[in-house]
């Protein structure tokens, strides 16, 4: 009955001892409860594997740290502006990697399709004159019907999505070299809509604390309005210091970063797109219907078909977000290089979305992870990336010490898994 | 005219291949009436279940809901006509916690978002009712012990008030109290007028919950009791295939049940 006394621990949060006691005595076990409660679930989350973007954390802090003695100029508004733009192409991918990570599955299209993308954006705007606003859309779109096309096959002929992908990684990056024709390389317009993605900032100050204050308010009203409506049935809440706590973390964190962001240029055009989308994502999964049964799929694509659940419609919009998060971060990365060329979406690119997702938390046996983790997964490598590049270090350096990380955060998935299961005990 | 069963099956076959696992299959289940399903390992008993359920359609025979004939071709149609099961693998999400199983395709919305509120004080509410040691219903079930996976197994079956309910040896994993906590509730499902099918090894618990016995021995019916008059030497003779004919001279629109 481990259970029920977890549930017991959860429950007294907020505790109502008896009235009898006298008052400081009371106030002193009160306190000592709820600190050994708190203790009490925070064990149990760390033993059941629900603390998954701790570690995550612990590596970001220990890489800024290094990289801060190594270079003063590692943590400057600068740097850490330049690396907020620079996590949002390959980290709006690695977003879409999670989507198929919760199914349990692999997509190994996505760089050959964000490079398939921003072929087309490029080759109908700057080759045929299209408007902008048309070819992103068009752009878009083949992201999402490549995706689409790819989920439906993999629903079908139960093939592993991973070896469907290996197909489209190869057929999507032919399509793409055929796009580009014998031009190779298109340079696209420096004051264009997809150069602006990245290279717009909005240097009012009250853009980035604006965003600061949104986040952190919305945090807080959330977690209230849930407490209120928890309490009013009589259903075991949150204490409203742990929703203060929790809303003042936000808040310290996000009023840190807008304080460095103005001290550069103000708020990157393209961070802003970049959380709104894995905020709204991370809605969508967790919040919605639709998110419940991709959850679902990757606990046991068995047990979810018995409840009734359209497996094929589910495993085809997955890959299809994946395909469309693709898409619209090779438009991304081809707007920082203000380019798109032959070797677009090629390279490391699939590999650093993939590492992304799993080193934030997300686990490579399904059905467990956050779109967060995409954000926090990136964070960890570009910080290395960027650090590397500051500290004028080898990129063979770079790749090892990636690899590292992705090779603990991999191990640690297996463990808190294993630990979940051991649980299990009558 | 009596009333028709609420669940009725006639010639139900299904192949897997070359192997007929059913052959002509009849079962009937009337409102509050608990119909034991009996048989040796492999006698087909889960997957007539399956077949019921929608979770693997039969080939070819009828199946009548009131009377009339339905099809039930995928597990959505068995649930539209109010038919739950809980199944010998329980076939629950194991990453998913206590109320997004129980809940899981038919989630409560509000304002188009999943109301985790009102699902867990439903939650609470029908494990309250089902068991006195209701599991933390936010931890993931995978964490939790296999009694208490039964207890939501069980509980989501319960979740739609179900006319027709299929349990698959839903005491194979309890313990002594749970056990007894599951028979009672059978007891009174079957007094509010739920059909029950029982699928158990437990001779004991056939004899004190169920009203007829139906054995399969290899794909086929191969007999149906009246629990409180036959001896539990027929039922299990029937069960081993000491008796094989029984088919033929009990047949069930005989016995007219």
């Amino acid at each position: 009955m481990k259970g029920m006394r977890n549930m017991a621990d959860n429950t007294r949060a907020e505790p109502t001892a008896p009235h009898t006691k006298a008052r400081h005595p009371h106030r002193e076990r009160a306190i000592a409860h709820a600190v050994e409660s708190w203790v009490g679930v925070f064990r149990r989350k760390l033993s059941a594997g629900e603390l998954s973007w701790l570690p995550v954390v612990l590596v970001l802090a220990a890489v800024w740290i290094t990289f801060q003695a190594l270079n003063e100029n590692f943590l400057s508004p600068r740097n850490l502006s330049n690396l907020s733009v620079d996590i949002v192409g390959t980290g709006l991918i690695a977003v879409g990697i999670v989507f198929v990570l919760l199914l349990g599955e692999l997509d190994l299209s996505v760089g050959s399709i964000s490079g398939l993308a921003a072929a087309v954006f490029a080759v109908l705007n700057v080759n045929n004159g299209v408007p902008e606003w048309l070819a992103l859309i068009i752009a878009v779109f083949a992201g999402t019907v490549t995706g689409a096309v790819q989920g439906f096959s993999f629903a079908k002929t139960r093939v592993p999505a991973f070896v469907v992908t290996l197909a489209g990684l190869l057929t999507w990056n032919g399509l793409m070299l055929y796009i580009l024709g014998t031009s190779g390389t298109v340079n696209l317009d420096e004051n264009g809509l997809v150069a602006k993605l990245t290279s717009h900032y909005f240097t009012n100050d009250a853009a980035a604390y604006g965003l600061a204050t949104v986040g952190a308010g919305m945090v807080f009203l959330v977690s209230y309005q849930n407490r209120r409506r928890r309490r009013a049935v009589g259903m075991p809440h949150r204490s409203l210091g742990g929703i203060a706590v929790r809303a003042g973390g936000v808040a310290v964190i996000a009023f840190a970063a807008a304080y460095l962001l103005n001290r550069f240029q103000g708020l990157p055009l393209a961070l802003l797109i970049f959380l709104v989308v894995v905020a709204g994502l991370d809605i969508a999964l967790r919040h919605t219907h639709y998110g419940r049964q991709v959850y679902a799929l990757g606990g046991g694509v068995e047990a979810a078909r018995r409840a009734s659940l359209s497996v094929t419609r589910v495993q085809t919009a997955v890959l299809a977000v994946s395909g469309t998060m693709a898409a619209v971060g090779g438009l991304f990365l081809a707007s920082r290089i203000t380019s798109v060329s032959t070797g677009s979406g090629s390279g490391v690119l699939l590999l650093n979305a993939i590492a992304a997702a799993v080193i934030g938390g997300t686990s490579l046996f399904g059905g467990r992870g956050t779109t967060w983790s995409a954000v926090l997964g990136i964070l960890v490598i570009q910080s290395i990336a960027s650090g590397m590049a500051i500290t004028d270090t080898p990129v063979a350096v770079q790749f090892i010490i990636t690899g590292g990380v992705l090779f603990a955060a991999v191990v640690i998935d297996s463990l808190s898994r294993h630990s979940q299961e051991a649980h299990g005990r009558a | 005219m009596p009333a028709p069963p609420l669940l009725a099956l006639h010639g139900v076959c299904k192949r897997f291949g070359v192997v007929e696992v059913l052959s002509d299959i009849e079962l009937k289940i009337h409102a509050g009436q608990v119909v034991a399903l009996l048989g040796d390992n492999g006698a087909g008993k889960s997957t007539l279940v399956k077949a019921i359920s929608g979770v693997a359609p039969a080939d070819k025979g009828v199946i009548k809901w009131e009377g009339r004939p339905v099809h039930i071709k995928r597990p959505h149609d068995a649930r539209d006509l109010g038919i739950a099961t809980v199944y010998q693998d329980l076939a629950l999400c194991g990453n998913l916690d206590v109320v997004g199983n129980l809940f899981l395709g038919r989630e409560i919305r509000r304002f188009g978002f999943l109301d985790e509120v009102e699902m867990e004080r439903r939650t609470r509410h029908l494990l309250e009712r089902l068991t006195r040691g209701i599991p933390d219903l936010r931890a993931p079930v995978v964490s939790l012990s296999s009694g208490q996976r039964q207890t939501v197994a069980i509980a989501r079956s319960l979740l739609g008030d179900p006319r027709v309910l299929l349990l698959d040896e839903p005491t194979a994993a309890l313990g002594f109290e749970q056990t007894t906590e599951v028979l009672d509730l059978v007891d009174h499902l079957r007094d509010r007028g739920v059909g029950v099918l029982l699928i158990s090894h437990n001779m004991g618990d056939v004899k004190a919950l169920a009203d007829r016995a139906a054995v399969l021995r290899l794909g086929r019916n191969n007999g149906f009791f009246d629990v409180n008059t036959a001896s539990q030497e027929q039922i299990i003779s029937a069960v081993t295939g000491a008796t094989e004919n029984v088919p033929r001279r009990m047949a069930p629109q005989e016995t007219g049940w």
